[in-house]
């Protein structure tokens, strides 16, 4: 492995990471709100949540970057309050991921939240824990599994974002180019194919690799939680 | 005045109306299956609201629909002992028959371990015990939370003869020795008479 290499794989999880990290408040919380939720405009919420599922990702990463240019809501906030830009950054690249990823990772959760026993809840309250020991001693950890298998179906789906990314936030080699990206760009080179062929090995692995975790841990959970 | 309740509760078509005043001891449910009998518990509880009465135990009022007094789940003290075990299935056993360990006045825990013979299943988890052994554990960890009363939705029910005999002669001590007001759900007849200090038909 080159250090050229090294650079786009170390890229690609980091934006990873940090998508997944961002994210897992945000899709949980919806999760919750999905789940357990009784509230006007839920089906609008849910419908919204799952749109980047079904929208083309370049229209996605067209609107985030409506959103985020400097004159846009997000984008002229943050300029006046941090002056930053997250354009052709890789925090940029990071938000798209992010956005990409959300329907998968609240799926995930609201179904492990949803397959929680309310009748387990209600023994812990007779047993005098209130809403928080409830939902720290007895819900989260038995949504612990799904939330994790969540998590790690997002991260799979931020490092092989594409259109939302580069459309976003372009193809900036060390900055913005992870793996697809990298690919993506390889092809348009008259003698790319070594590193199309190393990258996309690559891309395969770490993929795989993700696969697998996420169904060690859903198989983990499959172990303790039928037993009433 | 252990018990005192009157309420009433619609659920679909079924209305439930149940008016129990009662002194010390164990009162039995009594009535066939679908007559209500566990959301009476529930109401008890507080898992389920009333539409309409009061719920008062050993002179505290735990719901009163006229007077706004809803107190929570969490508060009543209720031992409840489920249907079903309701074991947490992340927890040990012994995690779990300490879950709502409250320290105090209440049963000494190695004393109601002993008691309940499930001193070997500590280190064990909830879904590797039998039918019995998961009801004696769910029983331990009611009584453990140093309950004001106890709610027992059918006990007795999935044990074998020689347990049902010691789970009897628990309840018999609880009711007789510790005196907490106990109300018990069952169909069962001979239970009922055994047990109850009164019958409470539904």
């Amino acid at each position: 492995m080159t250090p050229e290499l090294w650079g786009i794989v170390w890229l690609s999880l980091k934006v990873g990471g940090l998508a997944v990290l961002g994210c897992l408040p945000v899709a949980f919380a919806l999760a919750w709100l999905l789940a357990r939720g009784r509230f006007p405009g839920k089906l609008l919420l849910d419908g919204l949540v799952h749109l980047p599922l079904v929208v083309p990702p370049v229209v996605t990463g067209w609107l985030l970057l409506l959103a985020f240019a400097p004159a846009g809501p997000i984008g002229s906030w943050l300029q006046d309050w941090f002056g930053v830009s997250v354009l052709f950054r890789w925090t940029g690249a990071a938000i798209a991921s992010a956005v990409m990823a959300l329907p998968l990772m609240v799926r995930a959760m609201r179904l492990s939240i949803e397959a929680v026993d309310r009748r387990l809840e209600q023994a812990a309250a007779t047993l005098g824990a209130g809403r928080w020991r409830v939902f720290a001693s007895i819900t989260l950890p038995l949504s612990l599994p799904g939330i994790l298998a969540g998590a790690v179906l997002g991260f799979a789906r931020a490092l092989g974002e594409f259109g939302a990314t580069i459309t976003f936030v372009s193809s900036v080699p060390g900055e913005t180019q992870t793996l697809p990206l990298a690919i993506y760009a390889a092809l348009q080179m008259p003698d790319g194919e070594g590193q199309v062929l190393r990258l996309a090995g690559i891309s395969v692995l770490l993929s795989l690799a993700a696969l697998l975790a996420s169904e060690l841990i859903a198989r983990r959970a499959g172990r303790g939680l039928h037993v009433l | 005045m252990s018990f005192d309740v009157d309420l009433t509760k619609r659920l679909g078509e079924a209305e439930i109306a149940c008016r129990i005043e009662v002194g010390e001891g164990l009162t039995v449910l009594f009535g066939p299956s679908g007559a209500g009998k566990t959301s009476v518990l529930n109401m008890v509880a507080g898992l389920l609201e009333p539409d309409a009465g009061h719920v008062r135990v050993a002179g505290e009022t735990l719901f009163d629909a006229r007077a706004g007094i809803d107190v929570p789940v969490s508060e009543r003290r209720a031992g409840y002992v489920f249907q079903e075990p309701r074991l947490f299935p992340h927890l040990r056993v012994r995690a779990n028959l300490l879950y709502g360990r409250r320290e105090g006045a209440g049963l000494d825990v190695d004393e109601t371990i002993a008691l309940l013979g499930i001193a070997h299943l500590l280190d064990r988890w909830p879904r590797t015990l039998s039918g019995g052994e998961a009801r004696r554990v769910a029983i331990g960890r009611a009584l453990l939370s140093d309950p004001r009363f106890l709610l027992l939705d059918e006990p007795l029910s999935s044990l074998d003869r020689a347990r049902r005999e010691e789970i009897m002669t628990l309840i018999e001590r609880l009711r007789d020795e510790v005196q907490l007001p106990i109300l018990m759900v069952t169909h069962d007849r001979a239970e009922a008479e055994r047990l109850g200090t009164r019958i409470v038909e539904i």
